[in-house]
Formats: C-alpha cells, structure tokens, sequence
C-alpha cells in the first residue's frame, strides 16, 4: 500500500479556503493527544488555552499587542516567500529595529527633547531593519549566497549585539545590575490607545501595514511582479521582470517592517531595551505567514490566533501548570498540517494497494 | 606545548558534533534532498540522548536514543516533503520549530541533572606518548565514529553501485526513474540517515561535551552544518577540513575571551556566525563556473505513471 499523488488539472479554489481551517481542526486533535499524554485534562487544556482568553477585556487587549509585531513581521515575510526569496532572519531585523530606535531614546533620555522622538525612532528601526535585511540578500544576488542560510546567522549575530549593548554601554546605572537600559522617557513611548489599557498605536500601525500590502499585492505592477516572479520564474524572465531587483526589494522592504515591528514592542508593551525581549516573535512570524496563505487578510487572521495561542499559553501554565513548550509544539504541528493541506489545492492524494491497480488507475 | 595540545583537544570535541551532522547532510543532499530541520533534529537528539542515557546509566543506549529521535524526526520530514510533495525549504523550518518546542517538553524534567560523559580511550604506552598521544589515541568513541562515519560515506558514494545510483536521484531524478530506480524510496533512506547522523551529533553534546542538558543548546550547529556542506562543495574530504576549521574558530574565540583581549565577549561569541556568513559569500563567489550543488537539490519530484 502506498500514497500517490495526482496533479489536479487546475487549483482547488474550494480546499485553499478551508486548508487552514482542516490544518487548525487537526492541530487540534493532535494536541488533545499530547495533552492526554502530559496528563492534563483536554478539554479544559483546550479551553484555557483558546476559549478562556477570549472571555475577558484584559486578555483580548493582550492578543491585539501580540499579534501586532506578528503580522508586521509576517506580512514583510510573505512578500520575500511570494517572490521566492527566502528571509528566515527576521528575528535578526526585528531585534536590530529594536537596538536602533532604542539608541535614540538612550541618548535623549533626561533630556527635554520634545515630540520628534518617537518619529525619529520609528524611522531609524525601519531603516536599520531594512540594511540588516539588504546583507543576505545582497550576499544572494550579488555572490549567490544561500539567503537561507546567511539571514539566519545574522539572527545570532543581532542577539548577541543587542546583549552587549544592554550589559556594557547602555545599562541603566540605577538598574542595579540587570541587563537592561532604563525606562523610556513618555516622548520616546508609543501611546496607548485607551488610557490604562494595553492596546497601544502600533496595533492602528499594523492594520495600515495590512491595508498597504492588500493593495500593492492587488492593485499594483510591483505586486503583480512579486506574484510572477515566484509563481513562474520562466515567465517572469520572458516577461523582462528583474528577479534580483526584487530579491532586494522585498527584503529591504520585509527587514523595515521587521525593524519597525522590535522598536514598536519596545517602546511599547516593554518600555525599555533588554534581552529576552522577543518569544521568537520573527520564526512565529513564518508560521503567521503560512496559515495567512501569504495573503494580507489571511495573515491578520492568522496573526490574532497565533497570539491567541501565545495567551493561551501563558494562562494554561498558570492554571494547569502546562509548560510553555507545547506552544511552541502547537505552532510546529500547525505548520506541518498548514504545509500538508496546502499539498491538497495542487495534488489529489490516493492510496493504492498494489501495482497493477496504478497501472489500471492510469490506463 | 601543553596548552597547544589543550587548544586542539577541544578543538577535536567542539569539530566532531558539527562533522557528524554535516555528513548525514550531505548525504541526504546528494540525493537531491534539502533538509533544513538539521537544528530540530539535532536538538531531539540531545534531549533524548540524555534522557536515554540517564534513565539507563548507559552512553551507548544514549547515543541510540539520539538516533533513534533523529531518525523519527526525519521520517516527518519525508513524509511532507518526499510523500506529499511539500516545499522542503518549509518543512524543513517547520522541523526544526517543532524540534525546539518538543526537546524543550521531554529534556525540562532533566534539566539539573548530571551523567558521566563518556569515557576517553586509553591504551597504555600509546595514549601517554607525549603530545601526540592524547590526540590520536584518547578520544572518546564518537571522535573516531565521526571519522569512520565521514570515510564511510566517501566509500558509500564514490566507489559502490547503490552510492552511484544515489547521486544520480540527486542530479537528475527524472533520468533516474526513467531508468527504473526507486527514487523516492532511496531519498527516504537518506533523509533518515541524515536523521540518525543529526541526532547522533546531537547526543554527543550532552553525552561527551558538556555532561548535562539544557534547553537549546545546540545554539545554532545544525544551522552551521548545514553551511558546511555548502562549504565543502559537496565533497566529503573537503567536509572534514570545514568541521575542524569552524571547530578551531569556536575554541580560539573562547580561549580569546579567557585571556581577556579586551574585546567584549559578545563579539568573540558571534565570530562563528560571522565566520559562517564570510565563507558562504566568498566561496559562492568563487564559483562562477557553474556550481557543484546536486542538480535537483531542494526540487521536488511526483512520479508520473
């Protein structure tokens, strides 16, 4: 017995709607398994984990902050993948975004430098986040550099900056000791949107973020090019698209949004630079990507329940005292099936018993 | 003289973990397989591993669970990319996610724990000759397994029909079934013994190198390996050379650090990375003669009947 697959004569447009939805339905019939295997009730597991959070004012603000750098991050991420460019450091971006807007708030602290601040931070994280981005994929057009492979090792590389600065140069000199720069001054703080609430101006960021790709990606030439040059990459060079051109592009312009996604969590939820200020917000933000189907709508969605699951998480271990790894077990299950289902829009999946039936199959 | 000796002791113990995943991976991608999930499997391989050795008192029943992890690890990855014919850039990420997350569920109840790393060859008269001694003769099993794994696999692919055939999937998959040969059948055996070799490498971190396991620490080897294998071009004997050279490049930026040159150790810690983004560039470049990679490496492949 064997698994064949067959070419479907043209895209499922019924299964690539409700793949994500068949993906989440079986994540969450896995985790039931896992669940039952930690020796956890699964149905209340389930409920702390996606009903609970839902049920209370404070929670859902929660989500929103969290699903803010999410889709930031993964709507950069799916133009680079749309245009078959393979960006996986954006952990890398997001955190020197962070480091970059922070050393302005570091050098005007105590000062009376007025409203410009923020703006100015805003601005240096997106460009700082764009040129970090540019090294791979400038290794990548220019030396032919695996992008893979180099953005990754830049991840490290970002880490291990950012932890310099927070122990030598930058520390708070009252923080007795922590690795950590002080608090930012209000003028270097992204607002909040209600007053003692948690929701904060990046979340209006990111809707805009959402809105500008849905129309580059649908009402635009650049757009258009993106979607060729990944889809039919032969077409495309007949067509006179320049693919490197866009290599750089959707890079510089994922590495900006990445760079504006760490500042915007740093002068927001947390308030100060430190390590540890990421839970692997730019390899979740692959993932969001993914189950968005590299569509901006989808990726909104997609991001507010991958936060979800990072609440969710956060409460199943205080409640149930769940470990916090089984989110991130959840978030790699869901990719497999998300991967899996995908499969399903191209190929038609048949078991078969033994060789004379495919003969007979595809006679 | 002594801390020369020293320097390339560690070198040899920090080289072998990186030399045994790249060699799985090597193989797995002559066969025209790109597995990215080198870091998930490798890091299941050290939970495991521990797990394994410290349940059972063993380091051979260790590095057997190791493998075993690897190899089951690997089995997903055939199954979505080979079976279902997913994008295998994807699902190698998604491995190495699900690695992370899952090492970290199954090693949380050994964190803290300590085992006996495992033992040191020592054959009297050979292992006390001065200097050169210690190097040849007193490694533990899996710095002489590493080799043998290496030469074996430079055997297996150079100078056996079934190597032959292998590299054939690897360059031209088409041909390959024209032909008869099972295609997805032999890239699934390399998957999974690219598998057994990650999570072999991984157990030999808490099992040999640091005698305890926490949560993450093959801190990127997996991602390194798999730039090795672009580094040695493909080629076995160049494989080894790139283990040893990254290996002397972690050990000489810790010892930097201990005789405190004055620059910050963050930097000496990134140098590996740096060094991996350095040589990828300028090797790439100086392949402007067409490159050496597997010609199907990372396509996939649906037979047709």
């Amino acid at each position: 017995m064997h698994l064949v697959l067959e070419k479907r004569a043209e895209r499922s447009g019924t299964i690539a709607l409700v793949s994500p939805l068949i993906a989440i339905g079986l994540t969450l019939l896995t985790m039931v398994i896992l669940f039952a295997i930690l020796g956890k009730n699964p149905l209340l597991a389930l409920d702390a984990y996606f009903i609970a959070p839902l049920t209370d004012g404070y929670s859902l603000q929660e989500i929103a902050v969290k699903a803010t750098p999410l889709v930031m991050i993964a709507i950069g991420l799916s133009l680079c993948y749309l245009a078959n460019a393979w960006n996986i450091g954006a952990e890398g971006q997001f955190l020197i975004g962070a480091v970059a807007g922070s050393w302005i708030a570091v050098k005007t602290q105590g000062t009376d430098a007025g409203a410009w601040v923020l703006p100015a931070m805003l601005l240096l994280a997106a460009v700082a986040g764009a040129l970090y981005a540019l090294i791979p994929a400038i290794c990548k057009v220019r030396f032919g550099a695996s992008e893979i492979l180099t953005s990754l090792m830049l991840v490290y590389i970002a880490d291990l900056s950012l932890d310099y600065l927070v122990r030598g140069p930058w520390r708070d000199p009252h923080g007795f000791n922590f690795p950590t720069t002080a608090e930012f001054d209000p003028v270097a703080t992204v607002p909040l949107l209600i007053e003692g609430g948690r929701l904060h101006l990046g979340s209006i960021i990111a809707l805009l973020v959402v809105a500008a790709a849905a129309i580059l990606l649908g009402r635009t030439i650049k757009g258009f090019e993106i979607r060729v040059v990944g889809a039919a990459p032969r077409a495309a060079r007949f067509g006179g698209f320049n693919a490197n051109q866009l290599v750089i592009l959707t890079f510089a312009v994922s590495g900006a949004l990445a760079g504006l996604a760490g500042i915007i969590e740093v002068a927001g939820p947390v308030g100060h630079l430190q390590p540890g200020i990421s839970p692997g917000y730019g390899f979740t933000a692959i993932i969001v990507a993914f189950l968005g189907r590299l569509n901006p709508v989808g990726i909104l969605i997609a991001g507010l329940f991958l936060a979800l699951t990072f609440i969710g998480g956060e409460q199943a271990q205080i409640a149930m005292k769940i470990p916090l790894d089984v989110t991130k077990v959840f978030q790699g299950i869901l990719l497999f099936y998300v991967l899996a289902c995908d499969s399903l829009i191209l190929y038609r999946f048949r078991l078969v018993f033994s060789n004379r039936q495919v003969t007979r199959g595809a006679g | 003289m002594e801390l020369v000796e020293a320097i390339i002791l560690s070198v040899l113990a920090a080289s072998t973990p990186l030399l045994i995943a790249a060699t799985g991976e090597l193989l797995t991608e002559r066969s025209g397989v790109l597995n990215l999930g080198v870091e998930g499997m490798m890091i299941m391989g050290a939970a495991c591993g521990f797990a394994g050795a410290w349940l059972s008192g063993s380091i051979l029943v260790g590095a057997l669970c190791g493998m075993v992890a690897g190899t089951l690890m690997s089995l997903i990855f055939a199954l979505m990319a080979l079976g279902l014919a997913v994008n295998q850039v994807a699902t190698g990420l998604a491995l190495t996610i699900l690695g992370v997350g899952l090492s970290g569920l199954i090693g949380a109840g050994f964190v803290g724990e300590r085992i006996t790393p495992a033992a040191h060859l020592d054959i009297p008269g050979l292992t006390d000759i001065p200097f050169i001694g210690n190097v040849l003769f007193g490694q533990d099993a899996f710095v002489y397994l590493s080799l043998a794994l290496i030469v074996g696999v430079w055997w297996f692919l150079y100078r056996t029909r079934p190597g032959l055939i292998l590299r054939a999937c690897g360059d031209n998959h088409l041909s390959a079934h024209a032909l008869g040969y099972p295609v997805l059948r032999i890239r699934t055996l390399a998957v999974m013994f690219g598998g057994a070799c990650a999570g072999l490498a991984g157990a030999y971190l808490p099992l040999a190198y640091t005698p305890f396991f926490i949560p993450g620490m093959t801190a990127g080897r997996g991602w390194i390996a798999l730039a090795l294998v672009v580094f040695s071009s493909w080629r076995p004997g160049r494989l080894v050379v790139g283990a040893y050279l990254f290996g002397a490049v972690t050990i000489l930026q810790l010892h930097a650090q201990g005789w405190g040159v004055g620059i910050p150790s963050q930097f000496m810690s990134a140098l590996p990375y740096l060094a991996t983004i350095i040589v990828l560039v300028l090797l790439s470049r100086a392949r402007t003669g067409g490159s050496t990679a597997p010609a199907a490496l990372g396509t996939v492949f649906v037979p047709d009947r």
